[in-house]
């Protein structure tokens, strides 16, 4: 009969051949895009990876509305934040970690990479990518994070952010949907 | 067969005498017309035109009954196309936001409650143990600590215990994997339920309560059309969905993204970089059904 299409060596290869997976195909930037096909509807980044914008909080954006460079200058010290943002508490490697390591000084609506190159919020996964290496390959392969669309064409992507509060990026518990009802065993 | 041209043509002659009185009998308003047809043919026996009428048929009937127009496709297996599914367990926080949105995208029974996923928890510190699993954890927030959550559903079996414990041939695997029930051709014998090791096929044993309004109008004849009682169901992968190139249901509504599916012959598929790529094994895997359906761990 059919269906004994999938090869056992694949399955065996499956199970036995992890290890070996760290340097994998899938780790080229090129051959990325292409596995998505066309954009959805949503932003577009220029790395071809088509994610829906960042989910900033209500009026936020830009951040130069306030760190306006001439009316406010920037204060690199690390301290507790008083005068604005006091709602943020970092849960995320705080004790190494500080805004200004991933938010820009001098572009404030900006993000920058470890080697000062900046980035959109837009693209703010390569920021994520940078210490979480093995999930953003997951990530990029649609293996890490939630995927809509179509198995055979155009997905669409979400954000780290979208799922993970950036600066308390443990993913919160939820309350559970009802559970089935048990049985009823008549005597 | 012994059946002579007569006999056939006899036999037609009866059917159509049938439809005809029916037919009349509904547009006197004296009973509904109905679709079910126990002189027809095994659905891989029917001709193309036979096939068309009773989806026609069907259609009518649903529309009829719900109240909104109802479709009932057929599509079949893309050529060269073989599911697979993943689950990472180490994600899953057991939030049973998958088991209702089956229950939702595929018309199951309301009540009595058909669900074709059922979310096991277990303790941590015993590791996968189906003895001590609990379906029926209720929790403010889930993950409960020192736990983790296995659903549990149709394995889509290569070598499936059901489809050889169908004692009339009601259910099969397609082309593409989808081990599919033809809910006309099966007597409701639940012999496929009795040999199924993973508790992935449910009976209907009162008439399926499905309001209306409820009612996911878009359906296929092997999947989420609605089904009447005293019949056996399960997951379908979505066939409805799956066969026009979308995701299952459950795949697009998991808040942690665990759920991963798509074709094995497909080297770019996120299914075949889960299977390349991480530690992934198969429920039962010591009773050779060779399930289609995967759990891994991500990290």
């Amino acid at each position: 009969m059919r269906n004994h299409s999938l090869p056992r060596w694949l399955a065996a290869f499956a199970l036995a051949a992890l290890p070996l997976a760290g340097c994998d195909a899938h780790d080229h930037e090129e051959d990325f895009p292409s596995s998505i096909g066309a954009p959805p509807v949503e932003a577009a980044s220029p790395q071809g990876i088509h994610v829906p914008p960042p989910p900033f909080s209500d009026g936020v954006f830009p951040c130069s509305d306030c760190h306006d460079p001439e009316m406010l200058l920037p204060n690199p010290r690390r301290r507790k934040l008083e005068m604005a943002h006091q709602e943020i508490e970092l849960k995320h490697d705080a004790e190494h970690r500080w805004c200004l390591d991933c938010h820009d000084a001098a572009n404030r609506d900006q993000l920058h990479l470890a080697g000062g190159e900046l980035v959109p919020f837009e693209e703010s996964y390569r920021l994520c990518g940078q210490c979480h290496g093995d999930k953003y390959r997951d990530w990029r392969a649609g293996v890490h994070g939630r995927r809509t669309g179509k198995w055979d064409g155009d997905k669409e992507y979400l954000l780290c952010v979208h799922c993970h509060n950036s600066h308390a990026p443990h993913f919160a518990p939820i309350a559970p949907m009802p559970a089935p009802k048990r049985p009823v065993r008549t005597p | 067969m012994t059946d002579t041209a007569d006999t056939t043509v006899s036999r037609r002659d009866l059917l159509c005498t049938i439809a005809g009185c029916a037919a009349a009998a509904s547009v006197a308003g004296c009973s509904e017309p109905t679709h079910t047809d126990f002189f027809r043919h095994h659905l891989h026996e029917l001709t193309p035109e036979q096939l068309k009428a009773m989806l026609a048929d069907l259609e009518q009937e649903f529309s009829a009954k719900y109240g909104k127009d109802v479709t009932v496709a057929m599509t079949e297996a893309r050529p060269g196309v073989s599911f697979a599914y993943a689950l990472d367990l180490s994600r899953c926080i057991g939030c049973r936001r998958c088991v209702h949105a089956c229950v939702k995208e595929n018309n199951q029974s309301r009540e009595p409650a058909v669900q074709w996923i059922r979310v096991l928890e277990m303790d941590k510190e015993k590791g996968i143990d189906l003895h001590h699993a609990n379906a029926y954890y209720e929790a403010e927030t889930v993950p409960r600590p020192g736990h983790f959550y296995m659903p549990v559903a149709c394995q889509h079996c290569r070598n499936a215990p059901c489809v050889k414990s169908c004692p009339v041939g009601a259910t099969w695997q397609e082309p593409d994997g989808i081990v599919a029930i033809d809910y006309d051709w099966c007597i409701g014998c639940r012999c496929c339920m009795a040999s199924c090791p993973y508790g992935a096929r449910h009976f209907n044993w009162a008439e399926p309560e499905l309001p209306a309004e409820e009612l996911n109008p878009k359906t296929h004849y092997l999947g989420n059309r609605p089904r009447p009682k005293g019949v056996v169901e399960k997951c379908t992968w979505c066939i409805h969905r799956t066969r026009e190139g979308l995701y299952p249901a459950c795949v697009e509504v998991c808040p942690v993204g665990a759920r991963k599916f798509g074709d094995l012959n497909d080297p770019a598929s996120e299914i075949r970089y889960v299977l390349e790529n991480k530690r992934v094994f198969v429920l039962k895997s010591e009773l050779n059904t060779r399930p289609r359906f995967y759990y891994f761990y991500g990290v």
